[in-house]
């Protein structure tokens, strides 16, 4: 990397910048844009070019059930803040998307803890933990549907009669839980890579120093581990904001709409042919990703500077 | 250590797995057996009576299985291809070139790593250019979705490598398309292999944005076929059938990772933390 920076400086300079010379810069001849453009030309037709038009579609009347596209102002989000759709959403999604990041890191922290040693056993129960990953998330949906359900395995395991998937208030946890359960495999791939970056002479020296497992982990791994937490927080929790097959296949946004984060209402919506108030509900969701990304990872990488 | 923890951790593994992982995979493989009378209430038990072949190729020829296999096939092969031979390309210029302009691209093509996939007017433009419910169009929206990451883990990847190897070539007369050919793609293999199953992982169970784009009929893919019959009359209650399924559309991914498991757990791990 530094022997291009160097290169570049030592284009001819007479006449002020490298780049003002006749010739093409160096770095223009030995890596030219051409082979940056096809993937930024996609990158920008079918990811960024969706999420501009996301800021004028909102604002119309496109629908199935009109012919043409007129401008209607803030007629959308007026619908959806009026019939409470709206913050119901937000703080849903804001929830799940807590709620998941706690357990699927949570898991995966403390099976990277067990699973530390590079043992046999212990490499193999790794990708028995990692198998949820390679599973589809609606297959894992009704997997646990058929766990859970009121006449499902583990009522009749239990002998119980609990309607685990039909509480307005427990349900978000239960899904979450879910969520967790599916991706912890790879949280602790990541946490375990942490854990093994952490060098053997900073743990021998805690133990010199008389330092028991406890104040080992909470003074020496856990900061070390700062990484692999900026890292596994941000894509769980952005990651989540976006789910949608296992809250589909399990509650299919119920109870009483208890458990509709932004992507199964606007599934919902697009269904009955509501385009632009679904696209009213798309911009939402993409503010609000936006609002939490950007603050979190900021504050978590000045974390790792100051840990 | 003491010797507690030293019997009581491989103990607790054993408990954790079986409880966290044992218990959901035996559900799925013994309700996969049973007839539907049987399976209609989900339990652990053992199926009484076993059938399942008749399960197997009920859930094959009912939920359009080859053909969901296919079409899932023909997107997510030239959808991960794109993602690693594009992502390749642009993240070896952004690895190696210094300036402004290369910095700012770079930021915007990463910028998917965050920012959810405009998924609603991702269906107006695909109607406007005529890719909607098409296999292209969907091929261009996960290569869209998936580019930041492949470009993300690929820039790092190749900013460790030294430039050594790239100047000898240039100095024998390689032409970049030459380097880029024979010299970088091949040095990024570790972080290809890591590519291709997160992209695949992602693509394979896919199911919200393969709704929007493909909508049903006969260009759904394996979890969305999976989808529509789990939510048709058909299959209602029908957990033998459904589970069926599941474990043949799992099976690809599985077979994947259990191949190329070492490179791919070192792949998302040294990929992860920098």
């Amino acid at each position: 990397m530094t022997d291009t920076v160097v290169q570049t400086r030592k284009q001819p300079s007479a006449a002020g910048t490298p780049k003002s010379v006749g010739r093409l810069p160096r770095a223009a001849v030995h890596h030219p844009w051409w082979f940056a453009l096809p993937a930024i030309a996609v990158f920008a037709g079918f990811f960024l070019v969706p999420n501009l038009l996301n800021f004028y579609y909102p604002f119309t009347n496109w629908s199935s059930y009109h012919a043409d596209i007129a401008f209607t102002g803030l007629d959308n989000f007026r619908t959806i803040a009026d019939d409470g759709s709206l913050l119901r959403a937000v703080r849903t999604t804001l929830l799940y998307a807590l709620l998941a990041a706690v357990f699927q890191n949570g898991f995966g922290l403390v099976l990277a803890l067990l699973l530390e040693d590079d043992s046999r056993f212990n490499r193999f129960f790794r990708a028995v933990f990692f198998l949820p990953v390679l599973i589809s998330a609606l297959a894992t949906g009704y997997v646990f549907q058929a766990l859970l359900d009121q006449d499902g395995a583990v009522n009749s395991l239990l002998g119980t009669d609990i309607p685990w998937l039909g509480s307005p208030t427990w349900t978000l946890v239960i899904v979450t839980l879910i969520h967790g359960w599916k991706w912890m495999g790879l949280a602790m791939l990541i946490y375990l890579a942490g854990l093994k970056g952490i060098p053997g002479d900073m743990l021998e020296a805690a133990r010199i120093d008389g330092a028991g497992p406890w104040r080992t982990f909470w003074s020496v791994r856990w900061p070390m581990l700062a990484p692999a937490v900026t890292f596994n927080v941000t894509t769980a929790l952005i990651g989540s904001m976006n789910t949608f097959d296992i809250v589909q296949a399990t509650t299919g946004g119920g109870p009483a709409a208890s458990t509709e984060v932004f992507n199964i209402y606007m599934f919902r919506i697009f269904g009955q042919g509501l385009y632009a108030q679904a696209s009213a509900m798309s911009l939402v969701l993409f503010l609000v990703v936006v609002a939490v990304a950007i603050p979190l990872v900021v504050g978590l990488r000045r974390r790792e500077q100051m840990l | 250590m003491t010797p507690l923890w030293r019997y009581g951790r491989p103990a607790l593994v054993l408990l954790l797995a079986g409880l966290a992982v044992g218990v959901p995979l035996w559900l799925v493989a013994v309700t996969s057996a049973k007839p539907q009378a049987e399976a209609i209430e989900p339990n652990l038990d053992l199926p009484r009576h076993w059938q399942p072949a008749a399960n197997y190729a009920d859930a094959i020829a009912e939920g359009e299985m080859l053909r969901g296999f296919l079409n899932s096939l023909l997107v997510v092969v030239p959808s991960v291809i794109l993602v690693l031979v594009l992502g390749a390309g642009a993240a070896w210029v952004f690895a190696r070139r210094k300036s402004k302009l290369v910095s700012a691209a770079y930021a915007l093509c990463i910028s998917g790593l965050l920012l959810p996939p405009a998924v609603i007017t991702i269906v107006m433009e695909l109607r406007q250019l005529g890719l909607a419910g098409s296999r292209p169009g969907m091929i261009a929206v996960y290569t869209g979705m998936y580019l930041s990451t492949s470009i993300f883990f690929m820039t790092g990847f190749i900013r460790a490598i030294p430039t050594e190897l790239e100047e000898a070539a240039r100095v024998d007369g390689a032409t970049p398309s030459r380097i880029f050919w024979r010299i970088v793609l091949p040095l990024l293999r570790p972080v290809i292999a890591t590519a291709t199953i997160m992209v695949m992982l992602y693509a394979w169970s896919d199911v919200f944005y393969a709704f929007f784009v493909l909508g049903g009929g006969d260009r759904a893919t394996l979890p969305l076929n999976l989808y529509q019959v789990a939510s048709a009359q058909l299959y209602l209650n029908n957990w033998h059938l459904v589970f069926a399924y599941v474990v043949v559309m799992s099976l690809p991914m599985v077979a994947v990772f259990l191949v190329g498991q070492r490179k791919i757990v070192s792949g998302i791990t040294s990929g992860a933390v920098k």
